[in-house]
């Protein structure tokens, strides 16, 4: 423990004894801290010593170079400066020399390597000696010329190094000492601030400068600087100030030459720069007190209004016709200048408390705009009404402009706004029409909702939907929403939608838009499926609006159980009311969106919501219509589907689908018989439905009274009778016989299964090898006699291997299926079970058991179907997984290739194959497997060069071939002249991507040897 | 170079931003003049460490493409009269023509009329077949071939 005697003694004999600058650079770091730690610890004990200490630490950082330590040092003058703020003090009298050692590092210039391990950056050295400048006043006399000085250099980092330091001591030093410098402040910043602007005042962000260039900075902090200097004053200097700057003549000048300009189209770059410094001048000035905003209003506001023809309210009555300014084109300059004035005495309203008798006072900005507010309204309207629709950059800044006004004028806090409830209305009544009448503009249109959008989301933080402003804004919704009903061709419905989405940002609008919503999409479905409906697209954009842009607002409101429960009860209500469908075609676009709806629906509900849904679904599906002839319970063999069924049905197994797995399935027995009866009738929507059932069935069931309800064996027992095989024809279960039934039913169970085994791989269920034996019985399937011999009888000679091998190909795409992510189900979204690295399980299982049935398979029908399952499955799973097995994996792989590219109906296998190959040669352990196959992995691309089918394969070999030119020289080498010669054909590709990848693969492989191509 | 530097003090120009071509998806992509002279405009001058798009011996205004006749035609404008580099310039064309570009298109090389005092010249040596390939034998004028072709790849990939 070191007491203060201790620190003192200690503290004395440093100063006496080390010689800090003599020493190197760690031990100099070392001293720094010590004396850090003795000044920031020990502050009492050394605080005493006075002239002493400052005098040795000034010895202690004279002429530091390096970076560390000068950071230290920086923090070292920075609590020297805190601890003598006494004006007779050893800070007061070291100033001039502590500052003449720092100054010479200002501006800093560091040019230190990024990597150069010190982690220290040119902003934190400039951080840190800006920190030490504005420590203590006593350097005022010093820096502050300095800095001017440096303000003028040419150097951008300098100026904006300067701009920083002057904002900081301003603030640091106080009012008191820097007025003496106030004149030559102004002058600086108003050099800096008229050379920076950019020249497009408004449209800035849109033309997508970079906002953090540093000419951009230099303004943003020359502004700022302003402001501080203003804020820091006293209220006598303030003033004095203040008149600096708004009595200056130059401002005077500029700003008369702008508003005298009669159209701003092709002004000058430099009037334009000109406009937006006076804009942020205004701007800033306005932003710092109640007082300065009065002064700057009083100044320049009556004459910018005068320049736009604004009367006071008082003086004349408003007319449109008899304006004098709409016609001649508005001064945008001073357009602009008023609607910047408006934004930021809108600023300071949110931030600053208005008393009432401010208001009242005549003298006040507020008492000044709101006399001219209503004038200034209609004139803001009449330049949105008179806007071409050319839209030149020019005319689009004085459209921003006006609604930006507008937007303004309605969202000042009500306890001071200055526009009165008509004229509010006026406004949200210019805003309409546009929404209402000029859709074809579509950035006027897309201004204007942003505008209103922004004017709601005020009006629900601040005064409530009660209001009267409230009551004024419903019905803006109102007449949005009631443009979804009427049938105008005035404005598209996607537009509508747009604007309706939009507006539901408002939350307190989401309700009730969800409810036109709703009613517009149901009663556009019913006369959708009673045939009354010319075109789908308009229900399927509404369907789209709903699922995706409105829907997804009420799940953060917490609403979203009662919507979604009701909604679908209501469609389900639909469904059954109407008792035949009119549609001669099924409308399988809208049924898809629909059923997507309705999957989102379901799943987002909570366990109970989902109970009342599906209970609800399960009565509709008891009035389907083949229900008529045969009992729900015992339903068998082939049943026909009306229009009305498949609708039903595909509904209902989308419910099924999200599910949650802790939602109790009632009946179950019933509707798995029910699924298994449409699934060999090719309805997808019911194997995906089984798929969830089996996948998120509980394993075991606890509540035997519930004998409704299957156990998960048995109800895989169900589902797996479907791939029986061959039965003898005596046995019971005869009518399950697969090779009996026609090939489509045949591909629709293959898929069906598919389906299922993912929904069983998923959960890591045992039962999933039975599915994949019996798909790989399918792709092997044309051995088997009996098959062949009876589609041949049927159908002639030849039609049998055709129909054979489409089986074997939706078994191989079947893995596909397996093992590929899908949108539509199982998915988290729709609440699936999911065992972690199931890919990888059923990789490693299935990829021996395919291998060695390839080697075994003797036709090449039967290898073609073979080796599409094990493209599939080596695409589809994880690379990682397939790289630890890439010895096994890559000659069968090169196989796969081989064979797929020759085949038209396989380029996406061998586009997926490609890439997995790139992956493998990516890899370390990849590239030794590769090596051992080098001869067939560069024929194999070789042939893929001239690809016909896909591009992209092309790009991705040639791509390949370029990666394996850095595998080592001596293997490579004997296979130059053949890839050069390859790729040479690629140089006259039809497509310039492969052009260009093949010129740098030629390279790549010419410069092995030598850089001539000449071989 | 003892003999001090033909044009110490060349105008460099800016270079034109590249245009990225969309991507269709089903037409065939043809051959066209951007494409020659996206090939050629990173060349680097045998003088200066400017690529020849910099001093504007090339533009794509100066290069012809028939697709369907399998004929390229660039000309160049060396930056002074009595140039002695065009050569050079010429063969670095050639070389890269020939590396990046089927070898069924006809290459014609030439300089700009009246920009070269032995304009005819150089053109005829240029254009001859044995000519080129005997320089490219040539070990010295194949390195300062090479250099101009790669040093500015560093940059470009």
């Amino acid at each position: 423990m070191v007491d203060n005697s201790d620190a003192r003694t200690l503290a004395k004999s440093f100063l006496i004894n080390v010689q800090v600058q003599s020493l190197a650079v760690r031990d100099r770091k070392l001293c720094l801290e010590v004396l850090q730690c003795l000044l920031d610890a020990y502050t009492d004990a050394v605080v005493v010593l006075g002239d002493d200490l400052v005098y040795g630490i000034c010895e202690a950082i004279d002429e530091e170079k390096d970076p560390r330590c000068l950071m230290l040092n920086f923090h070292l003058v920075e609590i020297l400066g805190h601890l003598y703020p006494d004006p007779s003090g050893p800070m007061a009298s070291f100033a001039q020399d502590i500052f003449d050692i720092l100054s010479r590092y200002y501006p800093i210039y560091f040019t230190h390597p990024k990597d150069d391990g010190l982690d220290i950056k040119r902003e934190d050295l400039s951080k840190g000696l800006m920190n030490a400048f504005s420590s203590s006043p006593f350097f005022e006399p010093f820096v502050v010329p300095l800095l001017l000085e440096k303000l003028s250099s040419s150097l951008l980092s300098a100026k904006l190094d300067s701009l920083k330091y002057l904002n900081s001591c301003l603030y640091h030093y106080g009012g008191k000492r820097m007025v003496k410098h106030s004149r030559v402040i102004w002058s600086n910043l108003k050099d800096v601030i008229f050379n920076f602007s950019p020249e497009r005042p408004l449209l800035t962000d849109e033309l997508d400068v970079d906002m953090k260039s540093e000419v951009n900075q230099i303004r943003m902090e020359a502004l700022n600087c302003l402001e501080t200097a203003l804020s820091c004053f006293d209220f006598s200097e303030q003033d004095s100030f203040l008149c600096l700057i708004i009595d200056d003549p130059d401002i005077g000048t500029k700003l008369e030459s702008l508003t005298s300009i009669t159209s701003y189209s092709g002004t000058s770059a430099e009037i334009q720069r000109d406009l937006s410094a006076i804009g942020g001048i205004f701007t800033s000035i306005a932003k710092v007190s109640i007082y300065c905003c009065n002064k700057v209003f009083l100044k320049f506001f009556p004459c910018l209004m005068d320049v736009l023809g604004v009367s006071r309210n008082h003086s004349s009555q408003f007319c449109i016709t008899n304006h004098k300014t709409v016609h001649g084109g508005m001064n945008f300059g001073a357009l602009f200048l008023s609607v910047e004035l408006l934004s930021s005495s809108r600023e300071l309203s949110l931030v600053s408390n208005i008393a009432a008798e401010f208001i009242a006072e005549s003298k006040s900005w507020f008492f000044m705009l709101k006399s001219f507010s209503m004038d200034l309204c209609h004139v803001l309207g009449s330049v949105l009404r008179t806007s071409n629709t050319s839209m030149v950059a020019s005319e689009k800044e004085g459209v921003l402009c006006a609604v930006k006004g507008l937007q303004s004028l309605s969202t000042f806090p009500s306890s001071c706004s200055p526009i009165s409830e008509g004229c509010y209305e006026d406004v949200l009544e210019i805003l309409m029409s546009i929404i209402t009448g000029r859709s074809d503009e579509t950035y006027l249109w897309n201004l204007s909702l942003k505008a209103l959008v922004q004017i709601g989301l005020w009006i629900e933080s601040a005064s409530g939907h009660d209001s009267a402003r409230g009551i004024c804004y419903n019905k803006v919704v109102e007449k949005i929403l009631s443009m979804l009903q009427t049938n105008d061709s005035m404005v598209s419905l996607s537009l509508k939608l747009v604007a309706i989405s939009e507006i539901a940002n408002v939350g307190q609008y989401v309700l009730s838009i969800i409810r036109a919503l709703e009613d517009a999409i149901i009663s556009s479905l019913v006369a959708c499926i009673q045939g009354g409906l010319k075109s789908s697209d308009s229900l399927v954009g509404l369907l789209e609006c709903y699922t995706s842009r409105v829907l997804p607002r009420c799940c953060t409101s917490g609403s979203f159980d009662d919507v979604a429960v009701q909604f679908s009860i209501n469609i389900w209500n639909q469904l059954e009311n109407v008792s035949v469908f009119n549609t001669d075609v099924t409308m399988q676009n809208v049924l898809d969106q629909v059923m997507i709806t309705m999957k989102l629906l379901v799943a987002g509900c909570t366990v109970e919501n989902q109970s009342l849904i599906l209970k609800k679904a399960h009565c509709v599906i008891l009035s389907m219509d083949f229900l008529k002839t045969q009992p729900f319970q015992s339903i068998h063999g082939i049943i026909a589907l009306s229009c009305r069924d498949k609708w039903i049905a595909s509904l209902f197994g989308s419910v099924v689908i999200a599910l949650r797995s802790q939602t109790p399935l009632t009946d179950m027995k019933g509707i798995l018989n029910l699924f298994l009866i449409l699934l060999p009738e090719g309805n997808l929507p019911a194997a995906q439905a089984l798929a969830s059932m089996v996948n998120k069935c509980p394993s075991s069931i606890n509540e035997p009274e519930i004998s409704a309800r299957l156990s998960l064996d048995q109800a895989c027992e169900d589902i797996l009778k479907l791939c029986l095989w061959t039965l003898e024809s005596n046995s019971h279960l005869k009518q399950y016989n697969f090779l009996d039934r026609d090939i489509c039913s045949q591909r629709s169970i293959v898929l069906g299964m598919a389906w299922v085994g993912k929904g069983l791989l998923m959960r890591g269920h045992e039962k999933v090898t039975e599915i994949a034996m019996f798909l790989m019985k399918c792709l092997v399937s044309d051995s088997n006699e009996d098959i062949t011999l009876q589609q041949q009888k049927e159908n002639g000679k030849g039609v049998g291997m055709d129909a054979n091998s489409s089986l074997a190909t939706s078994a191989a795409d079947a893995f596909h299926v397996l093992l590929n992510d899908s949108e539509d189900c199982l998915n988290k979204k729709f609440h699936a079970t999911i065992r972690p690295l199931y890919k990888q399980r059923f990789f490693s299982s299935m990829l021996p058991i395919l291998l060695s049935s390839i080697k075994e398979s003797g036709s090449t029908s039967k290898k073609i179907a073979l080796y599409r399952a094990l493209g599939h499955i080596i695409s589809d799973t994880p690379l990682a997984a397939v790289l630890a097995e890439s010895k096994k994996i890559i000659p069968a792989l090169l196989d796969t290739l081989a064979i797929s590219g020759s085949e038209t109906s396989h380029k996406k296998i061998v586009y997926s194959l490609l890439l997995v190959l790139s992956g493998i040669l990516m890899d370390d352990n990849g590239k030794v497997t590769i090596l051992e196959n080098i001869h067939t992995v560069i024929e194999c691309l070789i042939k893929l060069i001239s690809y016909p089918d896909l591009m992209i394969v092309r790009e991705t070999a040639i791509q390949c071939l370029v990666a394996m030119s850095v595998l080592p020289h001596a293997r490579i080498f004997p296979f130059r002249p053949r890839v050069l010669k390859a790729v040479a054909t690629a140089l006259d590709d039809r497509k310039r991507a492969v052009r260009q990848e093949a010129v740098r693969c030629r390279q790549a492989w010419a410069s092995i040897a030598s850089r001539s191509l000449q071989f | 170079m003892t003999l001090g530097m033909i044009n110490a003090n060349p105008v460099v120009h800016a270079k034109r931003e590249r245009i990225i071509r969309s991507e269709d998806i089903h037409s065939d992509d043809a051959l066209d003049a951007l494409d020659v002279f996206d090939s050629v405009r990173d060349i680097k001058d045998p003088e200066h460490p400017y690529s020849l798009e910099q001093l504007s011996v090339l533009s794509e205004e100066s290069i012809a493409v028939d697709e369907k006749l399998g004929r390229i035609k660039i000309t160049f404008t060396p930056t002074v009269k009595h140039c002695s580099m065009a050569t050079v310039i010429g063969l670095c064309l050639r070389v890269k023509l020939m590396q990046c570009f089927p070898p069924h298109f006809k290459v014609d090389i030439t300089v700009s009329p009246g920009s070269l005092a032995n304009e005819e010249a150089v053109n005829k040596q240029l254009n001859d077949k044995e000519r080129v390939s005997a320089a490219l034998e040539n070990p010295s004028l194949r390195q300062l071939v090479d250099e101009c072709l790669y040093s500015n790849e560093l940059y470009s990939y």
